[in-house]
């Protein structure tokens, strides 16, 4: 009996989405907007996550080290450093390298060089490059160094956080307000797109409220009468995210193709491609439960005895 | 079989839709209700059909009180009456074989009954040619006469036709007329409400006349009275 029902259910919830063509073609579009708003917003965040990622790993501080510093010590600092929570990279630049990069640096610049050569010795001391894991902990590490050098008084030259501390807070703050105004741009058109979309549905029972009265008159069951609008909406789902899926293909491209050297480098095609797989699921999920969800809300409405 | 005692129904704007009706409608009897427009006949068959509560008295079938059932008792519950209205109200969406079998799927019937028995109860109200046509490519004499099939497919107990005849021509008001008949001879309880002269005189059965939500006449051997 169950499962008569159910097979009963399920052959007229695609039969009623075919013959129903444009009242499922108009919901599947509308649905198929609501999925691409979704999507585009997944990607938004993939890519303004990833220049904020870049923009981050461009922000460091560098421990200028005295000339007159003895190399175990920095080392010893570096360890130390490389153990606190916040760090995420330490990198050492000795004396040696250092001389080696000014040089690179300055390679068509005559008189610096010679001005080099005459001081005979290298003049420039080591560094440490440090990179946190958030662009707020700079402080933080900043504070940790100042205590350092207060123990060894002409070890550290200088610590550049204080000259870029302006810049670095800014940035942070920049990147927090970003997060949230996303975050608040896609709650509210999430919002927005599942209202129209929740409608939209509403307004495809509404056209079959005789019928949903028709059959409760022949003695129907709730479950009976509603099955087949829960399946048709979830064909909506299932049609509107192959839809959206298909569409994202060359709009991923064509994105990609005009933003790639601006975004240094992150391609979204190749964001799509790659995580095709848990963006599908996703949309088909999200699909689904929209359209099964709407229908059932919609019919109950009809159901009332 | 159905039972009415002194039942009042005032709608929310104070529309008085009956009025202190009491009323006993035997198995196997064929009532037509007559009266004006207005006069209380289709709030009386949503009593009967439990798609209306009354505001006082109560509406029993076999014992039954009928307002008194469960929500999930409801469905099971119509399934013993076979409904016909005058504006067919078949499933536009759905074919006539659909229609049809719609309303056996609803009672649990098996694929095989249903393959056997829609073709043959369209053969019943010959009809048996238009088995695959929508409603909408239907005449109306023929809708109604697909909506009396599909009434009669499940052998409820009552049948219940409100107005069906309204919309109809004179041949066809006869033919479905006749058809009524033929089921009440088969042993069906017929109620029939209808404000057609001819109608009532060609049945020459129960009548009962109603007025302004009351009951005023009910006559064994009906005419129409008003």
């Amino acid at each position: 009996m169950f499962w008569l029902n159910t097979r009963r259910i399920i052959k007229s919830g695609f039969v009623s989405f075919w013959r129903n063509g444009f009242v499922s073609l108009s919901s599947v579009l509308i649905m198929t907007l609501t999925l691409f708003v979704l999507g585009s917003l997944m990607f938004a965040s993939a890519l303004l996550n990833s220049s904020l990622d870049e923009i981050r790993s461009k922000v460091d501080v560098n421990v200028y080290f005295a000339p007159s510093a003895d190399e175990e010590e920095i080392l010893a600092l570096r360890n130390k450093v490389e153990a606190l929570p916040e760090v995420a990279q330490v990198e050492y630049v000795s004396r040696d390298q250092a001389l080696e990069n000014f040089k690179a640096q300055h390679e068509n610049d005559e008189i610096t060089l010679q001005a080099l050569e005459e001081l005979g010795e290298n003049p420039l001391g080591a560094i440490l490059n440090i990179r946190a894991k958030e662009t707020s902990q700079y402080e933080g590490i900043a504070k940790f160094l100042d205590s350092e050098s207060g123990e060894n008084g002409q070890f550290i030259d200088k610590v550049n956080y204080y000259q870029n501390k302006a810049a670095i807070d800014s940035l942070t703050r920049m990147i927090d307000g970003s997060r949230k105004i996303g975050l608040a741009i896609t709650i509210v058109l999430i919002a927005i797109s599942i209202l129209i979309t929740l409608n939209t549905i509403r307004l495809a029972i509404y056209i079959a409220r005789e019928e949903i009265s028709v059959m409760r008159l022949v003695g129907a069951s709730n479950r009976y009468i509603r099955g087949p609008f829960v399946i048709s909406g979830v064909m909506y789902g299932v049609v509107s995210a192959l839809a959206t899926l298909v569409v994202f293909y060359p709009v991923t491209y064509w994105v990609s193709s005009i933003t790639e050297t601006f975004f240094s480098g992150f391609s979204l095609f190749d964001y799509y491609t790659a995580n095709f797989a848990q963006v599908s699921a996703l949309i088909i999920g999200v699909g689904i439960l929209l359209g099964a969800i709407s229908s059932y809300l919609a019919v109950r409405r009809y159901l009332k005895v | 079989m159905i039972y009415f005692d002194k039942v009042t129904k005032i709608y929310s704007d104070d529309t008085v839709a009956l009025e202190d009706v009491t009323l006993k409608i035997e198995p196997k009897e064929f009532v037509s209700i007559v009266g004006h427009s207005g006069a209380g006949k289709t709030t009386l068959i949503k009593m009967i059909l439990a798609e209306d509560k009354p505001t006082k008295g109560s509406v029993l079938f076999e014992s039954v009180n009928v307002h008194k059932l469960k929500d999930k008792h409801v469905p099971e519950y119509r399934r013993r009456f076979g409904t016909v209205f005058q504006d067919f109200r078949l499933i536009p969406g759905k074919t006539v074989f659909e229609n049809i079998a719609f309303a056996m799927e609803a009672a649990g019937r098996s694929d095989d009954e249903i393959a056997s028995d829609v073709p043959h109860v369209l053969d019943l109200v010959d009809l048996g040619r238009k088995i695959w046509s929508f409603p909408r490519e239907l005449s109306g004499g023929e809708r109604q006469r697909v909506a009396i099939a599909r009434a009669i497919v499940n052998q409820p107990d009552v049948i219940i036709a409100d107005e069906p005849t309204g919309n109809l021509d004179p041949v066809n008001t006869y033919e479905i007329v006749q058809i009524l008949k033929k089921i009440n001879d088969l042993g069906t309880t017929v109620v029939l409400t209808t404000h057609n002269k001819g109608v009532v005189e060609n049945i020459g059965k129960r009548v009962i006349t109603m007025e302004k939500g009351r009951l005023v006449r009910d006559d064994k051997e009906g005419r129409y009275a008003i």
